[in-house]
């Protein structure tokens, strides 16, 4: 087979099996041959994550992670699947059984989804919509509803807190992420997701046409990657769940089935997101050399992917959690000034004659203020480096 | 009239419809927000993505949440309010019915009466991203840049009035 062949290996399963379906059919049967597998991959994937996550999280702090369920521990997740199934689903006598009872049913819808417009491959998305970016922070958007449902249903001072910090922080965040994706919409012209990773699928020599290549592009890369982290409530922004402080944050009062629907919603926010930054900033599906392109796209998107869920597991397992202030702080004096810093640096890539002039010129341009807010932000604080007395 | 536009038109009206029956604030916020998933999704039937997806983003994303934060702050004038028995029909509802039966007889005639002068062979405007921007930063950009003072003088307010004042500073 040729590699043309092995790239569009579902696409052509997919009009194969099409011909086999009366023509009045054909809408449901295509919707369902597209939506399934995205049902089916990603849910997997999710459970793959929690093992390695669990697993990576205990190299960091010097143990063996789960290890008991299955060889090396990799059927921790049917078992886990298993007991929250068989586990009771207890629900607050004073809560507000209805809202209750939809808030984690949304989150999990919203998160699915977005899964509808993003490219996994050559040819391989579920609808190309025309504003496919703007679809995807639309329905993001939802998440923090169902987030306020679930804390605010439960009538619990716990889950109220964590559903107030979690929609303050998603709020915040969700600025700086919306104008870091905004170079990349300038920079391609185009709202459509599918044709952002067309624009960026070219070669100048082996090297690839990826926008995080760029000054704004790698300035906007990080920052996504910043506020995505923020957004998905993970480490080390997850005061929202903060189990020190509010124990759960706003699922707190959800068990069984319930509770791991919040776990899948969560981390299938997560895998969108990083999903949109592949897309957006490192080149979608393409190769990230020209001599790479016989290897089949969806690899390469599911390649990446996996390279930015291991990204976050280290970052999880490396720093501390944020306290409110610094959290907002962080938020709105250094990501939005940088941001708005950042749309500017790619209006002037876009207008300045290409060369090495506009590069250094680009560069500086984000730079400089870089460390402008990074000074700024350090004034009137003491910052040393801690000694340790006793451990070491 | 397809499906599509069926479904979308019963949530729009049950949503608001629950909105303005609930009793309990929270659950009328919720409601409203699923009536403007509905209203977004006749755009959408109309072919308008772009305004749809703004739609969503704008008043469910942010609006609705909003609303749910300023009622959480204020709830405790509300409940008392709302705990107390409310008749179905106070005099004040008359004069209510009165006002709404006027506007909407208004509109019905003006709707039922109105004959194009030329039969419209154009075809309806797209309201996609691109024409929408563009008639933003042409046509409407003496509005669009007072509307961004206005908000920013809202937000240097609100900073303000967020800020702690001297006496709770010390």
């Amino acid at each position: 087979m040729t590699p043309v062949a092995v790239d569009q290996i579902f696409v052509t399963t997919k009009h194969l099996l099409m011909g086999y379906v009366p023509a009045f059919w054909q809408p449901l049967a295509s919707a369902i041959l597209s939506v399934v597998p995205v049902l089916v991959v990603f849910p997997a994937l999710f459970a793959v994550t929690t093992v390695l996550e669990r697993k990576g999280l205990g190299r960091i702090q010097n143990r063996l992670g789960p290890n008991r369920v299955g060889p090396f521990g990799f059927l921790q997740p049917a078992a886990d699947g298993i007991k929250s199934l068989t586990k009771e689903d207890v629900v607050p006598r004073d809560a507000d059984k209805v809202v209750h009872f939809l808030a984690p049913i949304l989150l999990v819808l919203a998160s699915f989804i977005v899964y509808a417009v993003l490219p996994i491959g050559r040819n391989m998305v579920i609808a190309d919509l025309n504003s496919g970016l703007l679809f995807f922070f639309a329905v993001g958007s939802m998440v923090e509803l169902a987030v306020f449902m679930a804390g605010w249903s439960s009538r619990s001072k716990y889950s109220l807190l964590g559903a107030m910090r979690a929609v303050a922080q998603m709020i915040s965040y969700e600025i700086p992420l919306v104008l870091a994706a905004v170079v990349v919409i300038m920079a391609a012209g185009s709202l459509s997701l599918p044709a952002i990773a067309e624009m960026q699928s070219g070669y100048t020599w082996i090297w690839p046409h990826w926008y995080v290549l760029t000054p704004w592009g790698f300035a906007g890369f990080v920052l996504f990657m910043i506020s995505a982290t923020a957004e998905s409530n993970r480490s080390p922004f997850d005061l929202p769940e903060g189990e020190s402080e509010i124990i759960a944050g706003y699922y707190i009062e959800y068990s069984g089935f319930k509770f791991a629907l919040f776990f899948l919603g969560e981390y299938l926010g997560m895998f969108a997101t990083s999903g949109l930054a592949i897309t957006l900033f490192l080149g979608g599906w393409s190769a990230p050399f020209s001599f790479l392109t016989w290897v089949p796209s969806y690899l390469w998107f599911f390649a990446k992917l996996l390279v930015l869920i291991a990204a976050f597991i280290w970052v999880r397992g490396t720093f501390p959690r944020l306290r409110m202030d610094q959290l907002m702080g962080f938020a709105w004096k250094f990501m939005l000034p940088m941001t708005l810093v950042n749309v500017v640096d790619a209006g002037l890539w876009h207008f300045m004659p290409s060369g090495v002039v506009r590069g250094v010129v680009c560069a500086a341009v984000i730079v400089i203020p870089f460390a402008l807010f990074s000074r700024r932000a350090q004034e009137g604080k003491k910052l040393q480096i801690r000694t340790y007395r006793y451990a070491e | 009239m397809s499906l599509f536009f069926l479904i979308t038109a019963a949530i729009a009206i049950g949503g608001t419809l629950a909105a303005m029956t609930r009793r309990n604030p929270i659950h009328c916020i919720l409601s409203l927000a699923l009536g403007l998933v509905g209203v977004a999704g006749v755009y959408l039937a109309l072919g308008a993505q772009f305004v749809g997806f703004t739609q969503i983003l704008v008043y469910v994303g942010a609006v609705a949440i909003l609303a749910t934060f300023a009622l959480m702050m204020t709830q405790g004038h509300i409940v008392s309010a709302l705990i107390e028995p409310r008749r179905a029909f106070s005099r004040s509802s008359v004069s209510g019915f009165v006002t709404a039966a006027g506007v909407f007889s208004v509109l019905g005639w003006a709707a039922q009466s109105y004959r194009p002068l030329t039969p419209s062979t154009q075809q309806a405007p797209a309201a996609g991203a691109k024409e929408v921007g563009v008639a933003l930063m042409h046509t409407y950009v003496l509005p669009l840049e007072v509307i961004g003072v206005l908000l920013t003088a809202a937000l240097i307010g609100a900073v303000v009035i967020a800020l702690p004042s001297e006496e709770e500073r010390s």
